[in-house]
């Protein structure tokens, strides 16, 4: 089986070579029919990537231990859901997993535009390509996931804490993510190398754009809430480097996401949008250098990996031929039209654009400096959470805000008189809730209030948007409050997407600052029989339980809650010990208080030999809004993606009065 | 070991045929030339691209003005400039579709 992996692959790399020879060689003659034949290429190298995944999913699933990936990543007591997980567990089924989706990227894209952007496409296949070929060579010749080896008894496992659910969907989301930022990068440089920048290329990406950033977004919310049930150190975002990976593209996309707006709405930024979907998609490679690279552990891991230095230079390669590109296709971006305001709404893109670049820059240096100072001094310098909160403070605060102001300013340019008008509702909340949030003592922490009155004046100026729009769009009669309201966002699902995507982030927002900012924390050795006091709830430690599993054995803390003299429930935080892995996780209790929306997090710190325990408890206010806030945003990204007819028939005329197909 | 290669070898027979399809379909092609918009749909393109932006914007003018954010005094001085243009554009786009008719 392993040889029809390794075919697979090698078939794969073969045709991907093509697409990227064939293509570029077709769009620069201007061939018909070779063009076609790389398009095939590159379907079919989907096809049989596909192929290779099946053999190693299949041999995962038979714990076929001759393979070293397997014996590697599992072993036989480790239940068939994380055997079939562990295909993105390690380095090389990431890889597949990685070329996987692009091949499956790619071939869509294709397949959708073959016929109406057949001069764009020409170009775009072999960028496509390109990226595809780097993944298959190395999945060939650097780091193969069908490696075989005398087939041993018993595998080596799965890290502890990738058993867990979350391992199914988690990476497969980000992945989904990262990869998807290929395509509209794709088109971009297709667009350039083609000299055909008008917005085709845009329109051509906006849903895969899209996805993609919903993809990544909802990607880190699932690995947040990982994080947070299961690492058992009572947080959810650590400013590791491997999450940052993923944050970086994220926040690169959700600026070019509002840029690109500017450019359909105003021709503007499109040297830009060029960049930003560049630096979006170089991040998203620089993220799978970090996370698979072991620069991260160390800069000697890093040069022993066998991956790190082709990653390093294929970086390189993107960012130079990419600078090298928009630079001479310059004279073909410049604009026509000026900014007339900086009071407008475009003004107010262009400031969230700034503020986004700059965090993701941050926290960029933040990632690097560590490496830099290493290879450097031979001494690895510590960036920790303080600068990542101060910058986070520094551009997330004024973003947040950006985000109630920028639905109230009108586009173009906005009087003082119509300011004061749209801005008094809004306005008038943020300090009615500034002053309450006060008087009910929350000024414990400044951050925490100015956090808290800033979300309630962009909640307040969504709110508004939808109001004034329903209204507005009643008063043109025919239509009752709800064919308003439903008609109101049927017209521009993007605008109306894009707010409620904003009233996800203000959830999250809320969420975060309480769990930070208003956290209570304690730490206490009790006895059976002892009891602790944590916000005003009271735990008593009953004693332990403990239990042996098929791969693990298991021993829990029973922890009684109390409220008073109410019963709240009996938690069991604890920890497993893992046979084969020969390695023991935390596994936390968390009481969800549905009604606050705050939780009582216990992590089992030491299991003491006497009986006792080392109890550490937090209370986290708010926190589950966090969660609240990915489903909304999942509702916000579905409303911008849904097909909107109205907007076909307007492109279509559009592409038919130029005697072009798009 | 067999079974794979067999497999093998259709995978790589398939994805061969496949890659041959446009040749195989037409083995000689009377216009084998890359279809892409010449310099005047280019300028159309731009054009038709010009106008939609240009009537967006009145549209979303018009919606901001009754949704308050607008005022009346700005609408005025803004609603002139954005029509001409839209004006313009569609006179462009119908001048050049008389020439092509």
């Amino acid at each position: 089986m392993a040889d029809l992996g390794r075919l697979s692959l090698v078939t794969c790399l073969l045709l991907l070579i093509y697409a990227v020879a064939g293509g570029s060689f077709a769009a620069w003659k201007r061939k018909r029919r070779l063009a076609q034949s790389a398009q095939n290429a590159l379907i079919a190298s989907f096809g049989v990537t596909i192929i290779a995944a099946v053999v190693l999913m299949s041999a995962l699933a038979r714990h076929d231990f001759s393979f070293q990936y397997v014996a590697d990543h599992t072993s036989r007591e480790l239940p068939l859901r994380y055997s079939l997980t562990a295909f993105w567990g390690g380095q090389e089924g990431s890889l597949l997993l990685w070329l996987l989706v692009l091949c499956g990227y790619a071939a869509a894209a294709v397949l959708t535009t073959r016929r109406v952007a057949r001069d764009l496409l020409a170009w775009t296949v072999p960028v496509l390509a390109f990226v595809g070929t780097f993944f298959a060579f190395m999945l060939v010749f650097v780091s193969s996931p069908f490696a075989t080896q005398r087939a041993l008894a018993d595998g080596a496992g799965l890290t502890p804490s990738l058993q867990n659910p979350y391992m199914a969907i988690h990476p497969p989301m980000l992945y989904l993510g990262y990869v998807g930022l290929t395509v509209p990068f794709a088109f971009a440089m297709g667009a350039l190398l083609s000299r055909r920048t008008d917005e085709r290329w845009i329109v051509a990406t906006r849903r895969w754009t899209l996805a993609a950033w919903a993809f990544l977004g909802v990607g880190q919310l699932l690995g947040a809430h990982w994080a947070y049930v299961e690492i058992g150190w009572g947080g959810f975002y650590a400013w590791d480097p491997v999450e940052n990976a993923a944050l970086m593209p994220w926040l690169a996309a959700t600026a070019y996401l509002h840029s690109v707006m500017i450019q359909e709405k105003r021709g503007m930024l499109r040297v830009w949008n060029m960049v930003l979907v560049t630096l979006a998609f170089c991040l998203s490679i620089f993220g799978t250098f970090l996370t698979r690279s072991g620069v991260v552990q160390s800069i000697h891991s890093f040069s022993q990996s066998p991956l790190g230095g082709w990653f390093l230079g294929f970086i390189c390669i993107l960012v130079a031929g990419s600078i090298l590109l928009i630079v001479a296709r310059l004279p073909l971006l410049r604009s026509k039209t000026r900014l007339e305001s900086l009071v407008s709404r475009e003004a107010t893109f262009l400031y969230n654009n700034l503020l986004l670049v700059a965090l993701a820059l941050t926290i960029l240096w933040g990632v690097v400096y560590p490496i830099l100072s290493e290879a450097v001094t031979g001494q690895a310098a510590t960036v920790s959470k303080p600068y990542y909160n101060f910058f986070l403070h520094t551009f997330g605060v004024p973003l947040l805000l950006l985000m109630g102001i920028g639905p109230l300013v009108a586009w173009r340019r906005a009087s003082l008189r119509a300011l004061g008008r749209t801005f008094l509702w809004p306005l008038g909340a943020a300090v009615v809730a500034g002053i309450a949030l006060l008087a009910a003592g929350a000024g414990s922490s400044r951050i925490g209030v100015i956090a808290y009155t800033f979300s309630v004046f962009v909640l307040a100026s969504i709110v508004l948007e939808f109001v004034r729009g329903t209204v507005a769009r009643r008063a043109l009669g025919g239509v009752g409050w709800a064919g308003a309201f439903s008609s109101l966002i049927a017209r521009n699902r993007r605008r109306y997407g894009g707010y409620v995507v904003h009233a996800s982030v203000v959830l999250l927002a809320i969420g975060v600052t309480g769990a930070s900012a208003y956290e209570t924390v304690r730490e206490s050795r009790l006895k059976p029989g002892q009891s602790m006091s944590v916000a005003g709830d009271r735990l008593v430690f009953r004693g332990y339980q403990a239990r042996t599993e098929s791969n693990h054995r298991a021993i829990r803390a029973l922890v009684d809650v109390y409220r008073g003299d109410k019963y709240l429930g009996r938690y069991r935080p604890g920890k497993n010990q893992y046979f084969a892995e020969d390695e023991v996780s935390n596994e936390v209790a968390i009481r969800h208080d549905p009604l606050t929306g705050g939780d009582l997090f216990m992590i089992a710190d030491q299991v003491n030999t006497n009986g006792s325990i080392d109890l550490k408890v937090l209370q986290k206010p708010l926190v589950n809004l966090l969660w609240l806030a990915g489903l909304v945003f999942v509702g916000g990204s579905l409303i911008a993606l849904w097909p909107d007819a109205r907007e076909e028939r307007r492109l279509a005329a559009r592409y038919a009065d130029a005697a072009v197909r798009i | 070991m067999t079974a794979a290669l067999i497999v093998g070898v259709v995978l790589a027979v398939v994805s061969v045929l496949l890659v041959a399809l446009p040749f195989l379909r037409e083995p000689t092609a009377s216009d084998d030339r890359l279809v892409s918009p010449d310099e005047s749909q280019q300028r159309r393109l731009g054009l038709a691209e010009e106008r939609d932006r240009a009537l967006a914007a009145l549209k979303e003018l018009e919606f901001d003005h009754r949704t308050g954010k607008v005022s009346d005094d700005d609408y005025r001085e803004l609603v002139g400039p954005l029509r001409r243009r839209a004006a313009e554009t569609l006179r462009a786009l119908d001048v050049r579709a008389t020439a092509h008719g």
